[in-house]
């Protein structure tokens, strides 16, 4: 017992103060934040304001800098949580298919005969004059339009479906077609999102993929679940439309190919349009808020060359005519065509604030979701809410460490001391490990603190216990500390085990504040055994080597 | 002096009264089993769906005041109630918090939307310097299975510390640990059902956490038992039973009392965000304590344990065995 090797102490210490270097960071929250905000900035080129530098230099650069991430709960700020609704993007994926088919099957007119789309849900269908080609206008279609779906659980499928019913052909998504395309509409979705965040300039948003379709977000310090939801709650489909006609109300015929669309602005009644749009939102380079010749806010736009060329090339051919401007299924202008609008970029004018032109540039630089999404949870949580809860869980945590360590000097003495110095170190650890992982503290989580406090001690009750014990046999003190460690070792290990599967079962199916919660949980168990049985040990070991008492009291 | 919450030397006879504290156990899980029958749990927004408002006013507003702006709206069923924190103006936090619950209405969520922004106006409107500290709003959807998610964690906690135990000890012994701890959950639920405490997500946290530290108490104690059955091999079950939890009792109640102190420090100062939360804890200790003592222990009684722990295998002879199997 009384040979503890040097390493071993040295390591104990070592463990101990790089514990206590990155958990400091932690006292010091607002300075090492400000800190770190301002070191971000100046990497980004940004002028070197005396704020900035101040800012940067209040916390010294070879201290870490590592912080625990604050919860939505206790910094405030917006959740929400959205559902992809990707079996839209099948349907797109079929009209983007139809002209390549119908091209094929009029190519050989002479065989299939007139070749005439038909309006289907989730599906293509097209009729063919000649009935009896049928099933060889299926072996084409598949031939030349289908190919095998390049994925793990859809081996040997193919992407398209076709099959032939009367004298009508009939194209559908195949099922691996539809996973593989449900993965990319995710992740295309993610991205679309995360970029808008990052271009409305909030700080630290998290955006995670959760399950098969669902999306969560969480910006910090942002002021309502609304707020964000103006930003990533509209798909942005942008595309430029030929207007065939105006009608005034929505029920009418459009006729084939074509279709009716209302106007944002009222008193305007409905446009018929070419489904087939001109230009497309994701042919956008730049959009940028300006001001049209009336000084009205509006939306400035940049063609890539292959957009600019298209563009070019209808305004070109129909000078005098209307074009409408397509926002999610909603004409927000339509402007007659003065002339050839060659240089690959335009001005969106429309009833804007500067505000909404603002949030529409921002939509279409970073493009359009590939399908709408279906908020499921939206929280907003109050600055002043999670600094009550701070404040609160601090008080309550001062409060129960006095209560426990009182006690445990009561209950044994200078032991209770030796354990209660283990207790400081066990918090201190706790911190620097969050730090360095990057974890984030709920509220459930400072619980989760609090609760350690109370359970960390426990492994040194075992232990003490077991030496009163020992010592009550008649054992010399080294004896009995020697045993009493030896004993206790396998209840310790046994019983924090236990709960150690408790908190990862929590952290594996738990979601947000409870997540935080078992992290928390699950590193103080693994603090509290560490310094109960090694940083306890060796202040014991050391006590007894000083004063080499002739008996103790535990 | 030292401070002693147990005497030094206990020689407590646990099973002496073992019909009573069986059969107490027995009354209350049934009491628990009918109060979650009859009465249901009061659930949270998280497992019900609907939209939960946290206003702040810089004066104390009475419930009745939001209820009137609030019944000019159409908002079907809605509840108002003022936080009661005492401990709130000891930490400096009260800030004459009011929560409004908005019973879920439909499936489409922009309804919802719309009537979170409606309250928000209305009583914009109606009451002086309102501001406003939290909104929640789930879709039934997310919260169905959120239900299902919190069963399977707790179902998974279970089976799998009943696993670790079958390793480490013998079979009787992780029946009993489990028996103790369905035992903790059951009333658990049974107190929130009998109260109607609000039942959210945290809450199943709570329990899985309860989950853990009465399985720590009922560990401590069998792996004392574990220990005198390699000493004491003639020994009957009952008396070293009794030997190892009189042992033990010194550590069991210091430890659950440091871990109530910081629970109750937490209760009282912690804000009444996480008081439900606590609440669980406290009373999860509380029983958690008791049933490793008076439940895990009179099981393993019952079941008998292999005596002969030093030869790899065997028949366990002892007379306590014919009532396995």
């Amino acid at each position: 017992m009384l040979h503890f090797p040097m390493w071993k102490q040295t390591l104990i210490w070592i463990i101990c103060v790089t514990g206590l270097v990155f958990a400091l960071p932690n006292a010091f929250y607002t300075r090492v934040e400000q800190h770190n905000d301002a070191v971000a900035t100046l990497a980004t080129g940004a002028p070197e304001t005396p704020e900035l530098l101040a800012a940067r230099d209040a916390w010294p650069d070879y201290m870490p800098n590592q912080l625990v991430n604050l919860g939505l709960d206790l910094r405030g700020g917006a959740h929400v949580l959205v559902e992809v609704n990707v079996a839209e993007v099948y349907q797109d994926r079929l009209d983007a298919l139809w002209p390549a088919v119908r091209d094929t099957l009029r190519a050989q007119k002479e065989i299939f005969g007139t070749v005439v789309p038909v309006d289907a849900e989730n599906e293509m269908r097209a009729r063919i004059g000649n009935a009896e080609a049928i099933d060889q206008a299926v072996e084409l279609i598949r031939r030349e339009h289908t190919r095998p779906v390049v994925s793990l659980t859809g081996a040997g499928a193919r992407d398209f479906e076709v099959r032939a019913e009367g004298d009508e052909v009939v194209v559908t998504m195949s099922e691996a077609e539809q996973i593989a395309t449900d993965d990319r509409t995710m992740l295309q979705s993610l991205e679309i999102v995360r970029r808008r965040v990052d271009e409305a300039g909030t700080r630290e948003p998290t955006i995670q993929r959760q399950g098969a379709d669902r999306i969560l977000i969480q910006v910090p310090g942002l002021g309502s679940a609304e707020e964000l939801l103006v930003l990533i709650g509209r798909t942005a489909k942008l595309s430029f439309n030929e207007v065939v006609r105006q009608v005034a109300s929505p029920d009418e015929n459009p006729g084939l190919g074509n279709e009716i669309l209302p106007s944002v602005n009222e008193g305007e009644g409905y446009y018929v349009v070419k489904k087939a749009a001109v230009v497309t939102g994701d042919m956008l380079t730049d959009a940028q808020t300006q001001f049209d010749q009336n000084g009205n806010p509006a939306v400035g736009f940049t063609f890539n060359t292959t957009g600019a060329r298209l563009f070019g090339a209808h305004t070109a051919a129909n000078v005098g005519k209307l074009f409408a401007i397509v926002l999610d299924g909603e004409v927000i202008s339509a402007p007659r065509i003065q002339t050839a609008i060659l240089g690959g970029s335009g001005i969106i004018t429309g009833r804007f604030s500067v505000e909404e032109s603002g949030q529409l540039a921002i939509l279409l630089r970073a493009g359009a979701l590939p399908a709408s999404l279906k908020v499921l949870e939206r929280r907003t949580i109050g600055p002043e809410l999670g600094q009550d809860s701070i404040d609160a869980g601090k008080v309550a945590a001062i409060v129960a460490m006095v209560g426990v360590v009182v006690f445990m000097v009561l209950s044994y003495g200078l032991f209770g001391l030796f354990a209660n110095f283990a207790l400081a170190f066990n918090v201190v650890l706790l911190f620097a490990l969050l730090s360095m992982i990057g974890a984030t503290l709920t509220l459930p989580g400072i619980a989760g603190i609090v609760l350690t406090l109370g359970m960390a001690v426990d492994a040194n009750v075992l232990i003490f216990e077991r030496i009163k014990e020992e010592l009550r046999r008649g054992k010399g003190p080294a004896r009995a500390i020697e045993i009493g460690y030896e004993k206790a070792t396998s209840a310790i290990i046994d019983a924090n085990v236990t709960t150690l599967i408790a908190a990862v079962i929590l952290f594996m199916m738990g979601s947000g504040p409870v997540k935080g919660f078992a992290v928390t949980l699950g590193l103080g168990i693994i603090t509290s055994v560490f310094t109960a049985i090694w940083v306890t040990r060796l202040l014991v070991v050391l006590y007894l080597k000083a004063r080499k008492p002739k008996t103790i009291e535990v | 002096m030292r401070l002693k919450l147990v005497p030094t030397e206990t020689k407590i006879d646990f099973f002496k009264r073992g019909y009573i504290t069986m059969g107490l156990s027995a009354v209350l899980a049934v009491l628990s089993v009918v109060a979650f029958l009859t009465m249901g749990l009061n659930y949270g927004i998280d497992f019900k769906g609907g939209s939960v408002i946290r206003t702040a006013t810089p004066a104390p507003v009475a419930a009745s005041v939001y209820r009137d702006v609030l019944s000019t709206l159409e908002l079907g069923d809605f509840t108002v109630t003022e936080v009661k924190d005492p401990g709130a103006d000891l930490t400096d936090t009260n800030r004459n918090a009011v929560m409004i619950r908005i019973e879920q209405q439909s499936d489409i969520p922009e309804t919802q939307n719309d009537i979170i922004s409606e309250v928000k106006a209305a009583l914009g409107n109606e009451i002086e310097g309102i501001s406003f500290l939290q909104t929640d709003s789930v879709g039934a959807k997310v919260s169905g299975e959120l239900v299902v998610a919190g069963i399977e964690a707790v179902v998974l906690a279970v089976l799998a510390v009943l696993f670790y135990i079958w390793l480490r000890f013998e079979w009787q012994f992780s029946l009993g640990a489990v028996a103790a701890l369905v035992h903790d959950v059951v009333l658990t639920i049974g107190v929130f059902a009998a109260f109607q405490i609000e039942f959210n997500l945290s809450i199943i946290a709570a329990i899985l956490t309860i989950v853990g530290y009465s399985l720590n108490d009922t560990v401590v104690v069998f792996d004392r038992v574990r220990e005198n059955l390699r000493r004491f091999k003639a020994k009957p079950l009952r008396e070293l039973l009794n030997m190892s939890i009189n042992e033990t009792l010194s550590r069991t109640v210091m430890t659950s009392v440091t871990t109530l102190l910081a629970l109750v420090a937490l209760y009282v100062l912690g804000g009444d965000v996480i008081r439900g939360f606590t609440f669980a804890m406290i009373w999860g200790v509380i029983v958690g304590t008791y049933s490793s003592v008076f439940v895990a222990s009179p099981i393993l009684l019952r079941l008998g344990v292999k005596r002969d722990w030093d030869k790899d295998n065997g028949a366990a002879g002892t007379q306590y065995a014919n009532i396995d199997a």
